[in-house]
């Protein structure tokens, strides 16, 4: 890899790069995402190498272990270019044949592609499979194309044109105005627009000042940061390049999670391989201007995500956020002028430059232009990673995208933006996803989490999950967060455990009323969400659980209640082996009884039980 | 340029002399003074917490908070640390605001149900009792962080710190250990407000966050003055030699 010391430079490899490439080579693209690679995608990718080896297709076939592929119900996924065949569920065992009937013979290997739920059709191009027909990949387009640890497959996509663009035709201001008129939003949750805040930091008189990429991803069920930081950590990169050049910062940090150490190492590769090329030090491509980046790495607190608590970690304090203003772009790491991103927003700005403000605009709503990646978690038949154009209604993702719900059971709700978010039930599913739609029915954005739940779930039992998991995340510092938190847990377990009044209700209501407004942070104040959308939409389980002590979704234990059918039992005693405090008893080979007394409610016996003869009510 | 919030300033310069008003009342006050102190200044009265005038503001309690803003769009903000800007219009007992102090002096009192203080201001707002649950009726800590503040600038040694998240958090040295660091001063059992810190005195000896510190006795009267510690530490930050301060301030 050369040190580019020129534009032309650039131009001249890029161009003599795609030229040597062969568009019609056999490229085998295994999936190595968040998905996959815990199925085993390695050794997918090894038995590869292995099978080429023996069949010295070794020079022939390019194999790459790429990042997420989307469809993650799917893993492992591979991608066989030219063709775009994919194949998914693959195993080390399904190499032999992929090699031989695909890669020699050009035919498919019909019991390894995508087969339609409902209608039984098989597609085996990536274009003809639902989940990817309604997606507009922007952020994720070169996701499973190129290999994250190489360069020049970023440059032969047009990587760094961005910054090229930016260095050679724009000023600082241009640019500015550009990701202004782009209308590009923080896709970390709050939703701030972009350019609005490079504006800000651009006008602070102080020096130095920073860039910082927020890729601290901490909701549950949500990896969309961590597939981009591992699929196209260059984009990242590149973003944050333009992001310095335009507001005059010197220094960028990537402040990333511990738990994420994939993301560490191929992220600190690409810094590595930006300053050998020269898109990161001193005098960038001739320019005149100096850049550098590093990685931080948080230590595991979620509240850190905040972007004040991930500056006072980045400084070595403790992670707690801080009262606002002054902002970060007036004042953030080391008191210094500062724009912190999230890793979506940056991997956004190098095409924002590239194809122009006004292309970004043309995508999406009024409010939110161009496109969101959501993690499409939980109840539906498709799980995987998605990246849409903002207005993009809730019921084409779950049903379109993600092939409605698992088990043809019902949609209840889908919880959007993390554990802070809202539960939206099916009325709204015609609902245009954007920033302030998802607001008006009292959810989030977010990050991008997008759980699904179906008729299965508790809607008190969901609530109490987010609130147990902000309580055990909240750093304590503001008393309406930390003790707030603490007194919704002890109520909903009450609701949970049949000793809820309706007083709780109101009480919960009223709490919630001041935690939103009077936390420090966003953690607080949106902590609520959970509860008010619950309690606003499915009010009636609510009451359920409070008046008939009964949960309907047979979720929450403590109010269920185990019998054993005496027509039923063939007294097999699985059940009697099972529980673990002994509470059935009876002859073999006759019905069991179960002493209520001592039951548990642990629920073993209604799993062991072969002939459906315990019946929960 | 460092953004310190203190007494006098929310940020480290005050601007121009801008207007706005408080409760209706049109006031004067220099741009970037905390609202607080604007508040204060001109009798207007805001319950508080954890805010002292030697320290800089970091808003946890939440007692603070005004309404700021015009009818609709108005937001909720702790005027410890909001500053003031022209035309800000701040209500300093709103219902809104007033909702809001009562619950969060309702969630102390359930935290801590002994505490003479939180006692007083949750009556002072009828709060007499609390509806929310409480752990343990004998903790008497409310999480205010004067301590902490006190210890790291002005007594200049963080000898303790915040430690943990939740409701669980405390105060503490690191590690629960011993701290090499701490002088033995006992500014932080000053300046709290609910007298958490336990110390203790006796045969010329203080404990305090569980290290024994040798008190100076007054080379003229006698009397015990300070932790020997305590004094080395005023020697290197004045430079002056250490037997300077062998003299309580009476004899001096």
């Amino acid at each position: 890899m050369p040190k580019f010391e020129s534009i032309d430079h650039l131009r001249e490899y890029r161009r003599q790069l795609i030229a040597k490439r062969d568009p019609n080579q056999p490229q085998v693209l295994v999936c190595a995402g968040p998905g996959c690679l815990p199925m085993g995608s390695d050794e997918v990718a090894a038995a590869f190498r292995e099978e080429f080896e023996k069949n010295g297709l070794g020079a022939k076939v390019l194999l790459k272990e790429c990042g997420c592929h989307g469809l993650c119900a799917g893993a492992v996924r591979v991608l066989i270019r030219p063709q775009e065949i994919t194949y998914q569920h693959v195993t080390p065992e399904d190499v032999p044949e992929i090699v031989e009937k695909t890669l020699k013979e050009g035919q498919v290997v019909e019991r390894l592609v995508y087969e339609d739920l409902h209608t039984h059709e098989k597609a085996a191009h990536k274009g003809e499979i639902p989940f990817f027909q309604g997606q507009m990949p922007i952020v994720l387009r070169k996701l499973d194309i190129i290999d994250p640890t190489n360069l020049d497959d970023y440059l032969a996509m047009g990587g760094y044109r961005g910054l090229r663009k930016a260095l050679m035709e724009m000023k600082p201001d241009d640019i500015v105005d550009a990701i202004d008129k782009s209308g590009l939003r923080g896709r970390g949750g709050g939703g701030f627009p972009t350019g609005r805040k490079w504006r800000i930091c651009q006008d602070a008189m102080d020096e130095p000042k920073f860039i910082i990429c927020n890729g601290d991803e901490g909701d549950p069920g949500a990896f969309m940061d961590r597939a981009v930081m591992e699929g196209d950590p260059h984009a990242v990169l590149e973003g944050m390049i333009i992001g310095a050049f335009a507001i005059g910062a010197s220094k960028g940090y990537i402040y990333v999670r511990h738990e994420y150490p994939l993301a560490v190492s191929r992220l600190q590769l690409a810094i590595e391989q930006a300053r050998e090329s020269g898109f990161l030090g001193k005098n960038i491509l001739r320019s005149g201007f100096d850049f550098d980046i590093k990685i931080s790495r948080g230590a595991g607190a979620f509240v850190c995500g905040e972007e004040t608590a991930l500056i006072h970690s980045m400084e070595g304090n403790i992670g707690e956020p801080s009262p606002r203003p002054p902002y970060p772009a007036q004042s953030g790491l080391f008191g210094k002028p500062t724009v912190i991103n999230n890793v979506e927003t940056w991997a956004n700005v190098p095409e924002i430059i590239n194809l122009g403000a006004d292309w970004y605009a043309g995508i999406g709503t009024e409010n939110s232009k161009g496109t969101k990646v959501f993690s499409l978690v939980g109840a539906v038949n498709q799980t995987g990673l998605v990246e849409v154009p903002m207005g993009t209604t809730l019921r084409q993702i779950v049903y379109d995208l993600g092939g409605g719900i698992k088990g043809d059971r019902d949609f209840k709700a889908v919880q959007t933006g993390g554990p802070s978010g809202g539960c939206i039930p099916a009325q709204f599913l015609d609902l245009p996803v954007d920033y302030d739609s998802l607001q008006s029915v009292g959810s989030i954005m977010g990050s991008g989490g997008m759980i699904v739940m179906d008729t299965t779930s508790c809607m008190v039992d969901v609530a109490r999950y987010f609130i147990n998991f902000l309580y055990e995340e909240s750093c304590g510092k503001c008393t309406p967060c930390r003790e707030g938190l603490k007194n919704l847990l002890f109520i909903l377990d009450e609701i949970i455990h049949g000793r809820g009044t309706e007083e709780h209700l109101a009480l919960m209501d009223e709490l919630c009323g001041t935690m939103a407004t009077a936390s420090i942070c966003g953690l607080g104040k949106s902590a609520v969400n959970p509860i008010f959308s619950t309690m606003k939409y499915f009010k009636d389980e609510y009451l359920a659980h409070i008046r008939d002590k009964k949960c309907h979704a047979l979720v929450c234990r403590p109010l269920l209640k185990y019998t054993i059918d005496p027509e039923t039992c063939t007294g097999c005693l699985a059940c009697v082996r099972e529980c673990p405090v002994g509470a059935i008893s009876g002859k073999k080979k006759m019905a069991q009884e179960l002493d209520q007394e001592l039951c548990v409610k642990c629920g073993l016996c209604y799993e062991a039980c072969q002939f459906e003869a315990v019946k929960i009510e | 340029m460092v953004w310190k919030i203190s007494d006098e300033t929310a940020f480290d310069t005050l601007g121009e002399e801008v207007r706005l008003t408080i409760n209706g009342v049109p006031i004067r006050a220099p741009q970037n003074q905390s609202l607080l102190v604007t508040a204060k200044a001109n009798g207007f009265e805001i319950p508080t917490l954890c805010y002292h005038r030697d320290l800089p503001s970091e808003g946890q309690c939440r007692l603070c908070v005004v309404e700021i803003g015009e009818h609709p769009h108005t937001q909720i903000v702790n005027s410890c640390t909001y500053p003031t800007t022209p035309g800000l219009m701040v209500q300093t007992h709103s219902e809104k605001v007033m909702q809001a102090r009562r619950i969060v002096l309702e969630l102390l009192l359930a935290r801590t149900p002994k505490a003479k203080l939180i006692q007083e201001l949750a009556a002072a707002h009828g709060v007499y009792e609390s509806r929310f649950k409480t752990d343990d009726p004998e903790e008497l800590c409310i999480l205010c962080g004067l301590c902490v503040r006190t210890c790291r600038e002005v007594v200049g040694v963080s000898a303790i710190s915040m430690k943990g998240r939740t409701p669980d958090k405390q105060v503490a040295t690191p590690f629960m250990e011993k701290s090499p660091a701490c002088i033995g001063c006992g500014s932080c059992a000053f300046v709290c407000p609910t007298d958490v810190i336990p110390y203790t005195e006796k045969n010329g000896v203080r404990t305090i966050w569980g290290r024994d510190f040798e008190l100076q006795a007054c080379t003229v009267c006698g009397n015990y003055i300070e932790p020997k510690y305590q004094l080395e530490h005023w020697a290197k930050i004045t430079g002056d030699p250490v037997e300077t301060f062998f003299v309580c301030k009476d004899c001096r």
